[in-house]
């Protein structure tokens, strides 16, 4: 580049496209929707044992205006689910999803009328956790698996 | 209590009524009464001195499809100045279930009626809110009957964003600003 040898301050060049990738995948603000006992293991994942806090991605909203990213954490009910959406709707853009356990994801051992069989019938989901529930390792890799995710996506 | 003084002091109260005693695994009194009796017999439960059933701990269901008759609604009552408690259950048809609402005399009924009629179906005469309870409000059948088909397929519902013309949009601010002042 040469750049860097004409300022006497150090510079860093790189793209628009580079740097917006590494902003948001490094502060993903994940929106509190916890369902069911996998809450729990969510919960873990955000305090000090397991901090999440290392991948940047541990202030929990409570408001889905301030959050881009959704843990459905537990099995969503039918009389849920348009609440669910609604939550969904009102976060700005760009926005993802985790399917956290067995039963967000094809709806676990509740195999009846009460529970909808995997979130991804309402909202597009990135990544699926498996595990019932799984623990917060598991979670963390799946967060670190849509940091991977976040950085292949272009803005175009 | 001793089923055959209650179900005397109940006779006594309501002349004619079938009232049938069942022994129970769990030693708690259990009385069957008919639909036609059951206002009266609750009544009498809950205002003589000597039962004084002041509480209504539960109202719930049972379905014993194919036999007929079908339900049985189940009350637990109890008295709390005389430390009793016992099950009232009432047999109930499968062509046409329903019961009288209990709200008169106990108003915690309102809640428990309203799950018994969501899960099974079970209507309640005279209930001032016969709405679901626990499944969505547009919900097609009764879970808890045994012929419900459990495992059954069907698409979920979502929200809808809230369409509003401009003019509704206009008259719903020009409300609230009224509201307000």
């Amino acid at each position: 580049m040469g750049l860097e040898s004409e300022f006497e301050i150090p510079v860093l060049t790189t793209t628009v496209e580079k740097m917006v990738q590494w902003a948001r995948r490094s502060s993903i603000w994940p929106v509190t929707f916890g369902l069911a006992c996998c809450a729990i293991e969510m919960m873990a994942m955000s305090c000090s044992r397991y901090d999440i806090a290392r991948f940047g991605a541990e202030v929990f909203r409570g408001s889905p205006r301030q959050s881009d990213l959704m843990i459905v954490a537990g099995r969503l009910s039918r009389k849920m689910a348009p609440a669910l959406r609604r939550i969904y709707d009102q976060m700005p853009e760009p926005k993802w999803v985790i399917s956290m356990g067995a039963c967000a994801s094809i709806g676990g051992v509740f195999d009846n009328y009460a529970l909808v069989q995997g979130v991804d019938q309402i909202v597009p989901v990135d990544v699926y956790v498996p595990g019932c529930p799984p623990r917060p390792e598991s979670l963390i890799y799946g967060i670190v698996q849509l940091q991977r995710k976040i950085d292949q996506q272009k803005l175009s | 209590m001793d089923p055959t003084t209650l179900i005397a002091s109940l006779q006594e109260a309501v002349p004619g009524a079938q009232i049938e005693s069942v022994p129970s695994v769990d030693l708690q009194t259990t009385i069957y009464v008919s639909r036609e009796d059951l206002p009266a017999i609750a009544r009498a439960l809950r205002d003589r001195p000597g039962l004084a059933f002041n509480l209504l701990a539960e109202i719930t269901a049972v379905d014993f499809w194919p036999r007929e008759p079908r339900f049985e609604l189940v009350y637990i009552l109890v008295s709390i100045s005389n430390r009793l408690r016992v099950r009232m259950k009432v047999r109930l048809s499968g062509a046409d279930p329903h019961a009288s609402t209990m709200i008169g005399l106990w108003p915690a009924a309102n809640w428990l009626e309203r799950e018994v009629w969501d899960l099974f179906g079970i209507s309640f005469e005279g209930h001032p809110d016969p709405r679901r309870l626990l499944m969505p409000e547009d919900w097609d059948g009764y879970p808890l009957r045994k012929d419900y088909p459990v495992q059954i397929k069907m698409t979920p519902r979502t929200s809808e964003p809230l369409q509003v013309t401009e003019e509704e949009f206009r008259a719903s601010v020009v409300k609230d600003r009224l509201t307000r002042q």
